[in-house]
């Protein structure tokens, strides 16, 4: 999909710039957006390593774990098909909390591990169950407390304030959380008649 | 509310550093360590921003989204929403890179504190790749049916554009 998207891109990006007589800046574009890409990868490489950094401790100390647990009670709310005490909603809780902190680096491989944990328990193997769909709202409404690349593009852009949309994100994601939970909740309903 | 925002990133930093320190945790042995996994994340990113960025900017050069952009505009205008948010909004859920490449252009016609940089920040930190999420976790497993996967992720995606929409325009106006 992406692949046929970027070539698209290219493909109408060109024929249009060439029928809209912009060839000078087409040029320009080409060569600009290699230097234009290098200088958001330098500005969000330091943010994000002291993110990561900070982070590491929380793991390290235990921090990162500790909140898995304590989400453990209110899964099994949200996950009604898994049995108590599987394995499974430790590794979804371990996901979900790597995300809150913005360690995708981290989340993605509890995400593979509670998929995999979640098709042990599946009935039909190749269809997707109700909790692995679950799953996937939780994890594509992303909850994040600090979208460290989010800040550090807007520093890079002058941003008198980069900080000050960590509030509206973070309540605009638990918003779309709470909201994709409930669609969830309907079409697994509707879906079992 | 700008101080809430301005508090989190402190405070958090303040509690991770204490609990680090009741648990006798290496402080400053761990920082290092996690920092330098920023190289690898950074490595990965590069050829990605890179092709998105030509490729974007290539697309929004060519005047192709004006077209579309002014069909729809009337549309928008009736519900007081920018038409600029568009293009991230639908490019979102498929590629990360290009939402970032998207980001980036709308900062630098718009500045990153306009209303429309505030609204596209917030869009961009509250929803996901949808699609890159299902390949990755149901292509794993070897699932082939995802029955209604799709529709609530893209669902859950579009709740979080209108809540960013509505959110940005309470606390910033």
């Amino acid at each position: 999909m992406v692949n046929k998207i970027w070539g698209s891109f290219i493909v109408i990006g060109i024929i249009f710039c060439i029928m809209n007589n912009k060839i000078e800046d087409m040029n320009i574009i080409i060569l600009e957006s290699a230097k234009t890409s290098i200088d958001m990868i330098i500005k969000i490489f330091p943010v994000m390593a002291l993110w990561l950094g900070i982070m590491n401790i929380a793991k390290a100390s235990g921090l990162i774990s500790k909140m898995a647990r304590g989400l453990s009670p209110l899964l099994t709310k949200i996950f009604p098909e898994i049995p108590k005490g599987h394995e499974s909603l430790s590794y979804i809780s371990s996901n979900i909390i790597a995300n809150i902190f913005g360690l995708g680096n981290a989340a993605t491989p509890f995400g593979l591990k509670a998929m995999e944990s979640l098709q042990t328990i599946n009935k039909k193997k190749e269809v997707a169950s109700r909790s692995m769909i679950t799953f996937l709202v939780i994890n594509t409404s992303c909850v994040t407390i600090i979208p460290t690349t989010i800040i550090s593009l807007r520093m890079m852009h002058g941003s008198a304030n980069p900080n000050d949309i960590i509030f509206s994100c973070f309540l605009a994601t638990f918003i779309s959380l709470i909201g994709g939970l409930i669609i969830d909740f309907f079409l697994a309903r509707s879906s079992k008649k | 509310m700008n101080q809430i925002s301005n508090l989190i990133l402190p405070i958090i930093v303040l509690l991770v550093i204490l609990y680090g320190f009741i648990k006798k945790t290496n402080l400053y042995d761990e920082f290092v360590v996690g920092a330098k996994e920023s190289f690898d994340m950074i490595i990965m990113m590069f050829p990605c921003v890179l092709g998105m960025i030509l490729g974007i900017n290539l697309f929004l050069e060519s005047g192709f989204l004006d077209i579309i952009t002014r069909t729809i505009k009337p549309l928008f205008e009736i519900i007081n929403v920018p038409t600029e948010i568009l293009p991230i909004s639908l490019i979102r859920p498929i590629s990360g890179s290009a939402s970032l490449a998207l980001l980036n252009s709308i900062f630098t016609t718009y500045g990153p504190d306009s209303i429309i940089g505030r609204i596209t920040s917030v869009i961009e930190g509250s929803t996901e790749t949808t699609f890159y999420v299902i390949t990755l976790y149901f292509g794993c497993i070897g699932i082939k049916k995802i029955r209604y996967a799709l529709i609530a992720g893209l669902l859950a995606d579009l709740i979080g554009i209108i809540a960013s929409i509505v959110v940005v325009n309470m606390i910033f106006s």
